[in-house]
C-alpha cells in the first residue's frame, strides 16, 4: 500500500493502481471520455489529466495511466488543469458540435462556444470500441485506421467484416452513442460497420434475441453443445442441478 | 501472387513483428498492396485482418490503390521547401492533373510526396522511378515527365 | 573471411590487411552517397573505372566508392590519395583528364576549390575552408573507406575499441567511461547517454534490448544517413560496445524507409561483421554474444519517437505511449530497452579508444564532443558539417557555410526540425550547446540547420511545419490531432490574407494546451516553430493579418508577379513556360505583358527568368 494525497485527501492505495482508479474509489470526480474500467486505458482524450508534484517539481499526467507512488501529491482542479480541459473540450466541440455528451461536458467545464470552424463528426476516436472488440470479445473486427486527422474506427476496407459477430459490445461502450445497433424483425443491422446479422429465435418465447453469429462464436469458444444456445436469457432459469431449464 | 507472398512470409519466419518489412517486400512486387494480399498475410500469420489493415493504412509507404507505370515522388522536406519544392509540386500537379497519392487515369503516372529523402543539399528533389533529379527548377519539370514513355 | 577468435588475432589480421595495401598506391576516392548519386555520380564513377582500364592502369590505380563526406553542394566529390587532392563538381567528361593527371602527378586547377572572396585555390581537403573549420572525428573517415568492405574499416583501426572494451574493461567500466565523458544523446533530447544506459543495465527483467534509431525524420537532416551509408561499422562497433555495457544480447537497427542505400550498406556490414565474428556468439572469444537485426520504417515521422519506434518493431502501428514507466525499464516487448541515435552510438568507439578525458576536452561545460549538422537552405556551402560543441552559429553559417547564397540578407536559422524553433540574427553568436539553444526557444534536435534569408516568410515557415506535423501526427491524442490542425487552419487563413484580430492570441492559447496536454514529444514540441516565429517575427504576422501583406513575397494570395519592363529583353522564355498562358510575347526587344487576371502565382516565370525581369511584390 502507498500513501498519497489527492486534492486535500490523504489516501492509501494498492500499489499498481492508477490515480484515476483511486480517485473514483474515493468519489473524487475526474472527467474522462476514453476510459472504461472493462478495458485497458489509452490516455487518448487527455481530459483526465491532473497536476502531480513530487519534490517541488510539478507536471500534468493522465490519471488513467499514472501509477500511484508513495508521497505523490495530486491536484485534480488547478487552473493549469482546468485551462487544459477547456481547450480539449472546445476542440472536441468543434469536431463534434452535435454530440450530446460533448455538449454537456463543455457546459460543465464552462465552455460556451468555439471559434474554430465547425465539423460535424460523431466519433471522438476514443478507441473504446476497438479495445473492447480486441480485449473482451476477442475478434478484433474493427481497428483504428489511417493516421492523424484521417484516423477513424473502421472494418478492414470499410466492408462488412467476416470476424464481426454482431454482439454490439462496441455500441455498449461508445461514449457518444454513434454506433447504432438496429434490431428489426429477424435482422440486426449495425450500419456503421455495414454489418447485417440473422437473429436467433428463442425456442420458448419466440423472440429474436441474439445474432446467430454471436451464438456460434460463443459455442465454439466455450465448447458448449448447441442446445445451450436455443433459449433466450429471459427464458432461462438457473437450477441447482441443471444449467438451463425451460420455463 | 500466392506463392510470392508465401515465400515472403517464410523469409521473415512468419514472425508477425516483421509485418512492416513483409508488407514492404510484398508491395515491391506489385507496386501496391491489393486487398487479396492483405487477406493472405492475415491468414498466413494468423493475425486479425483489422490489424494488417491498420498497419497498411498508417504508414505512408504503403499504397492501397494501384500505381502507375512511372512513380513520381517530390521531396517536401524543410530544405527543399525553403528552396521552392511547393512550386515543383504544383507544376507536376498541373501537368498530370492528379493530387499526391493518386494515379493518372491512363495508369501512366503516380504522384507522391515524401517528407525528406536526406539529400537536402540538392533540393528541390524529384524522384522518378527511383532516379533522383536534384536541383530541379520549375522549367525542368515538363522535360523530366516527357522523358517517361 | 576467417573468424577472429581473440584480440591478438584481430591485430594480426589487421596487420595483414595493412601490409597488402600500399599507402603510396594512387586511389581515386569517389563519393557514392545518396546525395552525389542524385547528381549523377553513378555515371561519373563508371566513367572513371572505364578510364582507368582504358589507360592501362587497372591494378595500379584503385577506384573506391565511399560514403558521403558532406560537401554535398559540390558533388561529385573526388579525392585523390595518397596526396589528398580534392576535386569538386567532377563530371564524367573529366575522367580522362583526372586519370591522366594521376599518371603525370599533376593537379587539375579548374576542378579545385576556389575561395569566392580571395580567389585562392585549395588543393588538399584540409585546405578547403569548408573542411578546415570542422573537427571531423565521426565523418572524416567517410572518404577513406568503402562502406561495403569491412577490411577498409579494419585497416584504419576499426573494431580495436571493441576488443579493448571486451578484454580490457568490465561492462561497468565501459559504462563509467561513457558516463564520465558526459556524452549526451544526439537524436534530439540530449539526455545523458551513460545515465540512460545505467537505468537499463540496472533494470531487473530480461532479456534486454538495444536499438539504433536511424529513423532521422527531421526534414532537412541527413547526418545519420551519411554515417549509416558511409561508415556503418563505426555505428555497429559502438552498438556492440554499448550492448556489452548494458548486458543486452539482441539489438535492432531501425532505418527509415526512405534510406534504401543505408539499409543495403548496413545489411552488408552486418553480414561481414558476422563472418569475422564481431557479431554473433562468443565475440572475439570474449564469451559475449550479440546479434543485430534490421527493422525498416514505413514512412512515419512519429516512428522516430522511441515508443512509437518500438511499436513499429513489434509489427504494430507507430503509436507512442505514455512514458510514465521509462522504456529503459519497459520498452520493446515490455522489456528493458535502451534506444540511442546513430550518431550517439558512433561516438562510443572514440570514447573507448581515446578516453573520456579526451572527449570531454572538446565542447562546452554542458555539451561535450562534436556534433554533425546538416547545414542546408539558403547558404552557399550546403552539406554536412561536424563541429565542436560551443562553436557559434555565425561561424558555422559564415566561416564554414560560406555565408548566404546570392548575397542575400540572413533572416533566421531553424534548428531542431519541427520540434525546434527559429533563431534570428541577434543570436548568431550563441554557442551551439544543448542548453543554450533551448534557452532561445529552439533546441539542438538531431542536427538539422536550415538557413533562411529575406525571401523566406516566417508565417509560411510556421505553416509548413504545422502542415508537416499535421500529416505526421499519429492521431491518438486530442491536443495534437485536433490542436495542430486548428493551428494550421489559423496559419493558412493568415497566409491567405484572411487573418483576424485575436488570431495570435488564439495560436498562443492552443500552443500552451498542446504543449501541456499532448501525449508524446511530437505533439508537445509542435508549437515551437509557431511560438518562436511569433516571438521573433511578430511584425511579419501582423503585416499579414492587419495589412494583408507578405513582406517576403511568398504567400501566394498576398503577392503578385510583375514584369520589370526595363529589365525585360523580350526573350520569351517566361511565355513558353507559363502554364496558364498569362504572359504575352510582344516581339523581341519588347517587354512581355503579364495578365494578372490569368496569373495563378505559380512562380514559374520568376524561376525561369535569369535576368531578374520578373519581380514579386
Amino acid at each position: 500500500m502507498v500513501n498519497l494525497w489527492i486534492d486535500d485527501h490523504e489516501v492509501k492505495a494498492k500499489e499498481g493502481s492508477t490515480i484515476l482508479e483511486v480517485a473514483r474509489e474515493k468519489g473524487i470526480h475526474i472527467p474522462t471520455l476514453c476510459y472504461h474500467d472493462a478495458v485497458s486505458s489509452a490516455g487518448a482524450c487527455r481530459l483526465c489529466m491532473v497536476e502531480i508534484s513530487k519534490n517541488a517539481h510539478s507536471r500534468l499526467v493522465t490519471s488513467c495511466l499514472y501509477p500511484v507512488e508513495e508521497g505523490l501529491v495530486v491536484k485534480t482542479n488547478t487552473e493549469r488543469v482546468i485551462n487544459l480541459r477547456r481547450v480539449i473540450i472546445e476542440l472536441l466541440l468543434a469536431r463534434c458540435p452535435n454530440v450530446k455528451v460533448i455538449q454537456d461536458m463543455a457546459r460543465e467545464l464552462g465552455v460556451e462556444k468555439t471559434e474554430f470552424e465547425l465539423e460535424d463528426k460523431d466519433c471522438i476516436l476514443c478507441g473504446l470500441c476497438v479495445r473492447v472488440c480486441e480485449e473482451i470479445v476477442g475478434v478484433s473486427a474493427i481497428s483504428l485506421v489511417n493516421r492523424g486527422n484521417k484516423r477513424e474506427a473502421a472494418t478492414p476496407f470499410y466492408e462488412a467484416s467476416n470476424s464481426c459477430i454482431g454482439c454490439g459490445s462496441c455500441a455498449y461502450v461508445c461514449p457518444t452513442g454513434c454506433i447504432k445497433v438496429e434490431d428489426v424483425g429477424d435482422k440486426r443491422i449495425i450500419p456503421r460497420w455495414k454489418a447485417e446479422f440473422k437473429l436467433k429465435k428463442c425456442r420458448v418465447c419466440g423472440n429474436y434475441f441474439a445474432p446467430e453469429a454471436q451464438l456460434d462464436y460463443l459455442r465454439r469458444e466455450l465448447g458448449l453443445p448447441e442446445e445451450e444456445f436455443e433459449v433466450c436469457p429471459n427464458c432461462r432459469v438457473i437450477d441447482n442441478d441443471v444449467s438451463y431449464e425451460e420455463v | 501472387m500466392g506463392e510470392a507472398i508465401e515465400s515472403i512470409l517464410d523469409k521473415y519466419r512468419r514472425d508477425s513483428s516483421q509485418l512492416v518489412s513483409m508488407l514492404q517486400d510484398i508491395q515491391a512486387v506489385h507496386y501496391w498492396l491489393p486487398k487479396e494480399a492483405l487477406i493472405e498475410v492475415s491468414e498466413g500469420l494468423d493475425i486479425p485482418l483489422s490489424r494488417v489493415y491498420s498497419v497498411a493504412t498508417f504508414f505512408k509507404a504503403f499504397s492501397l490503390v494501384p500505381k502507375g507505370r512511372h512513380q513520381v515522388t517530390i521531396c517536401m522536406g524543410t530544405a527543399c521547401h525553403v528552396r521552392g519544392s511547393p512550386r515543383i509540386l504544383n507544376r507536376v500537379r498541373q501537368l498530370l492533373d492528379i493530387e499526391p497519392g493518386e494515379t493518372t487515369s491512363d495508369l501512366k503516372f503516380s504522384l507522391d510526396t515524401v517528407n525528406c529523402l536526406g539529400c537536402c543539399a540538392l533540393g528541390p528533389i524529384m524522384v522518378v522511378d527511383g532516379e533522383y533529379n536534384g536541383c530541379v527548377g520549375v522549367g525542368d519539370v515538363p522535360k523530366i515527365l516527357e522523358s517517361c514513355d | 573471411m576467417p573468424r577472429i577468435n581473440s584480440p591478438s588475432e584481430l591485430e594480426e589480421i589487421r596487420k595483414e590487411i595493412q601490409a597488402k595495401r600500399d599507402p603510396n598506391k594512387p586511389c581515386i576516392a569517389m563519393c557514392a552517397g545518396t546525395g552525389c548519386l542524385a547528381l549523377g555520380a553513378r555515371k561519373v564513377i563508371e566513367s572513371f573505372k572505364e578510364e582507368v582500364k582504358r589507360q592501362g592502369l587497372e591494378g595500379k590505380v584503385d577506384v573506391r566508392e565511399n560514403g558521403c563526406p558532406g560537401f554535398c553542394e559540390r558533388g561529385t566529390v573526388v579525392v585523390i590519395y595518397p596526396e589528398g587532392i580534392c576535386y569538386l563538381g567532377v563530371k564524367s567528361e573529366d575522367a580522362a583528364e583526372v586519370v591522366l593527371s594521376i599518371q603525370e602527378k599533376k593537379v587539375i586547377e579548374r576542378l579545385l576549390y576556389v575561395n569566392p572572396s580571395t580567389g585562392e585555390k585549395a588543393t588538399y581537403e584540409q585546405e578547403i575552408p569548408f573542411y578546415r573549420n570542422q573537427i571531423r572525428h565521426l565523418i572524416g573517415n567517410n572518404t577513406r573507406i568503402d562502406p561495403r568492405n569491412i577490411d577498409d574499416y579494419l585497416a584504419l583501426g576499426g573494431y580495436g575499441a571493441l576488443a579493448k572494451a571486451l578484454f580490457q574493461r568490465t561492462a561497468d567500466e565501459v559504462l563509467e567511461e561513457v558516463k564520465k565523458a558526459n556524452l549526451r544523446g544526439r537524436g534530439g533530447g540530449g539526455f545523458p547517454t551513460g545515465k540512460k544506459w545505467e537505468t537499463c543495465r540496472n533494470a531487473l527483467e530480461k532479456p534486454k534490448y538495444v536499438i539504433v534509431n536511424c529513423d532521422e525524420g527531421d526534414p532537412g537532416a541527413f547526418m545519420d544517413r551519411a554515417l549509416t551509408e558511409g561508415n556503418p561499422h563505426s555505428v555497429l562497433e559502438g552498438f556492440i560496445i554499448g550492448a556489452y555495457a548494458i548486458g543486452s544480447h539482441e539489438g535492432y537497427v531501425y532505418i527509415r524507409n526512405e534510406y534504401p542505400l543505408a539499409v543495403e550498406n548496413l545489411g552488408i556490414a552486418i553480414e561481414q561483421a558476422e563472418e569475422y565474428g564481431f557479431l554473433g556468439k562468443n565475440i572475439l572469444g570474449s564469451g559475449f554474444d550479440f546479434t543485430v537485426r534490421v527493422g525498416r520504417g514505413g514512412g512515419a515521422f512519429v516512428c522516430g519517437e522511441s515508443t512509437a519506434l518500438m511499436a513499429s518493431l513489434e509489427g504494430k502501428v507507430g503509436e507512442p505511449r505514455a512514458k510514465y514507466i521509462h522504456t529503459a525499464e519497459k520498452g520493446l516487448w515490455d522489456k528493458p530497452t535502451n534506444l540511442n541515435n546513430v550518431e550517439t552510438w558512433a561516438n562510443v568507439p572514440l570514447i573507448i579508444n581515446k578516453g573520456a578525458d579526451w572527449f570531454g576536452a572538446i565542447g562546452t561545460e554542458g555539451s561535450k564532443g562534436t556534433k554533425i549538422f546538416s547545414l542546408v537552405g539558403k547558404v552557399n556551402n550546403t552539406g554536412l558539417v561536424e563541429v565542436p560543441m560551443g562553436i557559434t552559429l555565425r561561424d558555422i553559417i559564415y566561416k564554414i557555410g560560406g555565408g548566404i547564397r546570392g548575397n542575400k540578407k540572413f533572416k533566421a536559422v531553424q534548428t531542431g526540425g519541427p520540434s525546434g524553433g527559429v533563431i534570428p540574427e541577434q543570436f548568431l553568436d550563441a554557442p551551439i550547446d544543448f542548453d543554450e539553444l533551448t534557452k532561445l526557444g529552439s533546441m539542438m534536435g538531431s542536427g538539422g540547420m536550415i538557413v533562411m534569408d529575406e525571401d523566406n516568410c516566417m508565417v509560411d515557415i510556421a505553416k509548413y511545419f504545422l502542415s508537416f506535423l499535421e500529416e505526421e501526427s499519429c492521431g491518438k491524442c486530442v491536443p495534437c490531432r485536433e490542436g495542430v490542425k486548428r493551428m494550421e487552419e489559423i496559419l493558412s487563413r493568415i497566409s491567405e490574407g484572411r487573418g483576424k484580430e485575436g488570431d495570435i492570441q488564439q495560436l498562443e492559447r492552443l500552443a500552451t494546451a498542446i504543449a501541456e496536454g499532448a501525449l508524446c514529444a511530437l505533439g508537445k514540441t509542435a508549437p515551437n516553430p509557431v511560438l518562436t516565429t511569433i516571438k521573433y517575427f511578430r511584425e511579419e504576422y501582423e503585416a499579414h493579418i492587419k495589412e494583408k501583406r507578405c513582406p517576403a513575397g511568398v504567400c501566394k494570395e498576398l503577392i503578385n508577379y510583375f514584369v520589370i519592363d526595363e529589365k525585360c529583353p523580350g526573350c520569351g522564355i517566361c511565355v513558353k513556360n507559363c502554364p496558364q498562358g498569362s504572359i504575352t510575347f510582344m516581339g523581341k526587344k519588347n517587354p512581355v505583358v503579364l495578365d494578372q487576371s490569368k496569373c495563378t502565382k505559380c512562380g514559374t516565370c520568376f524561376d525561369v527568368c535569369k535576368l531578374g525581369a520578373i519581380e514579386v511584390r
